[in-house]
């Protein structure tokens, strides 16, 4: 076995005239995270749709855990503990917070099928998905109804619904979204120690958040990779600057 | 005890006081009445598996109804005249039992949920009410024109279908069998949505693509919970038919698939007991209105439109307030 859990190999996507992906090539190892940085409309979400299974590349692989995932669903990818967070949380809002957290861990034991059973005296699962509350901070809000949380406490349980699925790496679409300054650094403490658990795939803006936790940094511009790098490297980078850095200074 | 529980608790015991009243007072019609309004509600109980739970606005549900009516119609049919259903390539002859009425009432209509579903769940929103509608225009029109079980004028059953125990012409013993048919379904329905499959359905309907990366089919999710619910809507329209000894095309119709639509939300869509409360107060509607003027359903649709503009979850949401059965 390799290093690389997840790795795109020459990733073409485009929407009508538009190439949105243009021989996208990524890696994610073990124990890394690994930044994806852009201006808006760069292709981001698009890769990550390629990645999780949502979209079918034009031409390239998808590999994960040594597997040719090209053509699997974005189930089967889920279930082999490929952990996505959404840009926009999609949490269940009429749900309580540990419901949702149950959802993840429901999905990763293949138990959706029981159906006499009260899903909350199942121990296993509330097991797991209490372990996962109490990992972003959420344990005391369980009983809560997700509609009720704060915009932070979303993004936290999105990564909780991610963790119940044991996963084997995340990937995670701008999960600082719309969080404020303390916010984000709640959430980047968080994920630094997550890192130790799977890798994560990370596309995000807040630069801060990037610089904090990147082992790596790979630069996306009009759907093509243009650097990869260590953070240093990334923040010398002339082109670099010039593309995508120079417009925030 | 949550107000919630308290208006199921009411709604169950009036279920109970009224027709033991009626019995006492003698008004049989009051039975009858009763009889009507749990059927109603074991139909729309069916329906609000799939719309309040599972997010389908089906607009069938008069498919399944129907077919359970028919399933009855046909196999008593076949055993008052003595003649088999088919011969070839084995014998199959009517019944006049109840439980293998049943069973053929709910299989039947399951079978024909999956098909829809299989259809209708490629679309969502409007797409997915107009093919329901589609296969019920379909099913109906196909009843109209089969002239062997009746055609436009349906069947006629002489005498109820029997019940191993009971005598199901007397009005009290067949209501009590209807209203024991409510409450395992009920009793069932509150332990689906409380179980792993419950949940998982209530969040396809709620963020399909969450369920979806965490490794499950939304679309498989929604459609199991059709044909269950196809199924229990069957298993009414078999206890209608047999309240009625009588079954026709207009339990296929489109206005009978919007009834029941109007049971649930009249009662609470998404509310266990929201089916049991919009059917006994239709039938009530029905009862005292349309005695005053033939025009009751304009009075109905007014108070339909209150609950809808003012009163989100129906009337169980109004005396119970906000939040939904599972907690
Ligand atoms: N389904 C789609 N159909 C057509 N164009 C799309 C679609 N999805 C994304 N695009 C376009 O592809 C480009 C990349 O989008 P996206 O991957 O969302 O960028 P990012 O996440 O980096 O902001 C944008 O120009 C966007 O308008
Ligand atoms: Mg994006």
């Amino acid at each position: 076995m390799t290093d690389d859990v997840l790795v795109t190999h020459d990733i073409t996507k485009s929407f009508g005239a538009l190439r949105a992906n243009d021989g996208v090539s990524i890696d994610l190892k073990r124990g890394e995270v690994h930044a994806i940085i852009g201006p808006n409309g760069a292709g981001k979400s698009t890769l990550i749709a390629q990645i999780c299974g949502g979209l079918a590349p034009d031409s390239g692989t998808v590999h994960f855990l040594d597997h040719d995932v090209t053509a699997e669903t974005v189930r089967a990818r889920a279930r082999m503990g490929l952990a996505r967070t959404f840009q926009i949380s999609a949490l269940a809002m009429e749900d309580t917070v540990l419901q949702n957290a149950l959802l993840g861990a429901l999905g990763a034991a293949g138990r959706s099928w029981r159906m006499m059973r009260n899903v909350l005296k199942d121990t296993y699962l509330c097991g797991e998905a209490l372990a996962a509350l109490e990992r972003v901070g959420l344990a005391d809000q369980a009983a809560a109804r997700t509609a009720e949380l704060s915009h932070g406490q979303r993004r936290q349980l999105e990564v909780a619904v991610a963790l119940t699925l044991q996963p084997r790496a995340f990937v995670m679409d701008e999960p600082m979204a719309g969080l404020g300054s303390e916010g984000s650094k709640q959430l980047t403490a968080l994920l630094d120690e997550l890192r130790w658990q799977a890798p994560i795939l990370l596309v995000e803006h807040d630069m801060d958040a990037v610089f904090a936790l990147a082992d790596r940094i790979s630069v996306l511009v009009y759907g093509r990779i243009i650097a990869t790098g260590t953070v240093d490297e990334i923040r010398a980078d002339p082109v670099v600057r010039e593309a995508y850095l120079g417009e925030e200074a | 005890m949550s107000r919630e529980a308290l208006v199921n608790s009411a709604a169950l015991l009036l279920l109970v006081a009224v027709p033991v009243w009626a019995l006492w007072a003698d008004e049989p019609f009051t039975i009858t009445l009763a009889t009507r309004a749990v059927i109603f509600a074991l139909a729309a109980a069916g329906l609000n598996i799939a719309l309040g739970w599972g997010g389908m606005v089906s607009l069938g549900h008069a498919v399944y109804f129907g077919l359970g009516g028919y399933a009855m119609g046909v196999l008593a049919f076949h055993a008052q005249n003595y003649t088999p259903l088919m011969d070839w390539p084995f014998t199959i002859t009517g019944t006049k039992s109840m439980p293998v009425i049943w069973l053929v009432a709910m299989i039947s209509s399951a079978v024909a949920a999956l098909v829809i579903g299989l259809l209708a769940l490629r679309t969502s929103g409007v797409y997915f009410i107009m093919i329901t509608l589609a296969f019920g225009q379909m099913v109906f029109f196909f009843a109209i024109s089969w002239p062997t079980y009746g055609g436009e004028d349906g069947l006629s059953i002489y005498v109820r279908n029997s019940f191993p125990g009971l005598n199901t012409l007397v009005p009290i013993e067949f209501y009590g069998l209807c209203l024991s048919v409510l409450c395992v379904i009920l009793f069932l329905n509150a332990r689906l949505i409380r179980s792993p499959f419950g949940l998982a359905l209530n969040a396809a309907r709620q963020v399909p693509h969450r369920v979806e990366t965490v490794g499950m089919n939304p679309t498989r999710l929604k459609l199991s919970a059709l044909v269950i619910s196809g199924a229990v809507t069957g298993l009414a329209g078999a206890l209608f038919a047999d309240l009625n000894r009588f079954v026709s095309p207009t339990m296929l119709s489109w206005q009978m698939s919007g009834e029941i639509m109007v049971f649930v939300i009249i009662g609470g869509v998404g509310r266990l007991f929201g089916p049991v409360v919009g059917a006994c107060l239709f039938v009530l509607l029905e009862h005292f209105l349309g005695g005053v003027s033939e025009y009751w359903q304009v009075f109905l649709g007014l108070v339909l439109l209150g609950i809808v503009l003012f009163g989100h979850g129906g009337v169980v949401g109004m005396i119970a307030g906000r939040g939904r059965t599972h907690d």
